[in-house]
């Protein structure tokens, strides 16, 4: 059965979105999308806020099902999957949600054993080493005793990290890593992701609008705006593209082809019409 | 003057299929609970954990309120029944009182608004801060991970804390009764346990507060798990419990008594 549901394609690629389109009530959220994750790479999908980025990461997670389209990973197309094989599909891969999504009842120790303790059968000092290990690898050792609401917000963050990397996923997924934190959080956190990536061999997949910080640790970069995907390629190639919209995004411009107002009529007769 | 036709009609219609998908969401929901039932065998822990929180920590309100009914009701039954020179069936009273009616549907009334209500909060809380989506993408199952327990910690909490709120009653009848106003004490046992029937009266009570507890928490779960995942979401969602439970349950009583001692 499961075969049925294997796709062929190029195995350098681990994801593969073809054609995807999204809706929510009458709002189209994506429109025929097309992207291509690299295996071993860090690749970043960005975007204007509310443009349908974490919406496609959770369809590459399978929380959610498109409209039309194919999401495949590892050669499994995830829009076909069952619950119980979807579930075996999320084994190998982790997730750092925006809020860290810590359990508000465990400590920072149990929190990264949950995974260990739910699908493996390891004895307690195992998992006691591995989750010393990963909490080592994420630079918070000494706070496993710690409560969630003891945690800064890039704590709590890091702590999400070494929880999704417990069981030695094939691919991280990182929904908006860098959003609301201060700079050193957010250099550590850049840090992390690159190196994790490059050391346990991982697929990172990070969305996120922070041009600076994702430019500097991706391999390959997609820009997505109102559910399309205007431009990818390399940080570099995507700084030098001709696109003006691309190019407002990349510097932050205030106005350009994606207008400062919003659509209003003139403004002159506005307030003449108000005089009269 | 169409639309004015029209738009309420468009209005009714909406809210039946609103109400009806609600609905249906409610009864899948309650289906793969029900699923998950045999997955806390192997996790007990869980269970006792929100026993602890939804059954336990409930005794206070419901022993509070099950003596100061209990009394209320000797008060009252009293003063009704001096005047015919029937005080001696006060025990009786009283204890009909309770374990029929009053037991089964104040503490579902009460569990919808200490336990009924957190358990909606916690659920939905647990939404908001994205920890159902993680447990999901951690491959886990939050049906038997966080709904399952609490549902089954609900239905074993129910029956027990409306015995106890009836027992606490009587005793407040008691207190009441016997100790100040000066009733017999013999009469108000033996009247009590000579017209109070294990079968008619205390088992059709326990069927009462089963399916009431059936019901509260269900939707108390429900309510939680379908919240919008805001904190407005939330708020509204624990209101809901509090109001739905309470047209449920007076519904139902109204139905099962009807049923139970309609004929008699």
């Amino acid at each position: 059965m499961l075969a049925r549901k294997q796709q062929n394609m190029d195995p350098e690629i681990l994801v593969s979105m073809e054609d995807v389109s999204l809706i929510y009530g009458n709002r189209s959220i994506l429109d025929g999308i097309n992207i291509e994750i690299p295996r071993g790479k860090v690749t970043t999908i960005m975007g204007p806020s509310g443009t349908g980025k974490t919406t496609a990461l959770k369809l590459i997670g399978g929380q959610i099902r498109p409209a039309s389209g194919s999401v495949v990973v590892d050669g499994l197309n995830v829009t076909k999957l069952k619950r119980k094989e979807l579930y075996e599909l999320r084994k190998r891969m982790g997730m750092m949600f925006q809020s860290g999504a810590l359990f508000t009842d465990l400590s920072v120790f149990e929190n990264v054993a949950f995974p260990l303790r739910e699908h493996t059968d390891l004895s307690e000092s195992m998992i006691r080493d591995i989750v010393v290990m990963k909490l080592h690898a994420v630079g918070l050792r000494g706070a496993r005793n710690l409560m969630p609401s003891e945690l800064s917000g890039g704590m709590a963050r890091r702590v999400a990290l070494a929880r999704s990397i417990a069981l030695d996923p094939m691919m991280m997924l990182y929904d908006e890593p860098f959003t609301g934190q201060d700079p050193i959080t957010v250099g550590v956190i850049m840090q992390l992701i690159r190196k994790l990536n490059d050391s346990l061999g991982l697929t990172s997949i990070v969305v996120s609008h922070d041009v600076a910080e994702v430019s500097s640790i991706s391999d390959k970069l997609y820009i997505i705006s109102n559910g399309k995907v205007v431009e990818s390629g390399s940080p570099a190639a995507l700084q030098e593209s001709k696109s003006e919209w691309v190019q407002q995004f990349l510097h932050g411009r205030p106005d350009g082809p994606a207008k400062f107002h919003y659509p209003a009529n003139d403004y002159a007769e506005d307030l003449i019409d108000n005089a009269k | 003057m169409q639309n004015e036709v029209v738009n309420p009609i468009q209005g009714i219609g909406r809210k039946v299929i609103n109400s009806v998908q609600r609905l249906g969401r409610g009864s899948l929901f309650l289906m793969n609970t029900i699923l998950a039932f045999p997955s806390l065998l192997k996790e007990f822990s869980l269970l006792m954990k929100q026993l602890f929180s939804v059954g336990v920590l409930s005794m206070q309100i419901i022993i509070v309120s099950g003596l100061t009914v209990g009394m209320v009701l000797g008060l009252q039954g009293y003063n009704t029944l001096v005047d015919f020179g029937a005080e001696d069936s006060l025990g009786q009273m009283v204890a009909l009182s309770l374990v029929r009616e009053m037991g089964p549907v104040l503490t579902a009334l009460l569990f919808a608004g200490r336990a009924g209500s957190a358990l909606t909060a916690e659920i939905g809380l647990m939404k908001v801060t994205e920890q159902l989506p993680a447990m999901q993408m951690m491959a886990v199952d939050p049906f038997k991970k966080v709904v399952a327990p609490r549902f089954v910690a609900g239905l074993i909490s129910m029956p027990l804390l409306a015995a106890m709120f009836s027992a606490v009653g009587v005793v407040g009848g008691y207190i009441v009764g016997v100790g100040l106003l000066g009733v017999d004490g013999g009469a108000f046992w033996s009247q009590m346990s000579s017209k109070v029937d294990l079968y008619e009266d205390i088992l059709n009570g326990v069927v009462k507060s089963i399916v009431f507890g059936w019901v509260a928490v269900w939707i108390a779960v429900y309510e939680g798990y379908d919240a919008t995942p805001t904190i407005d979401g939330v708020s509204r969602a624990t209101t809901r419990t509090v109001v739905h439970t309470a047209f449920a349950v007076l519904g139902l009583d109204f139905i099962l008594t009807a049923l139970m001692f309609g004929g008699a």
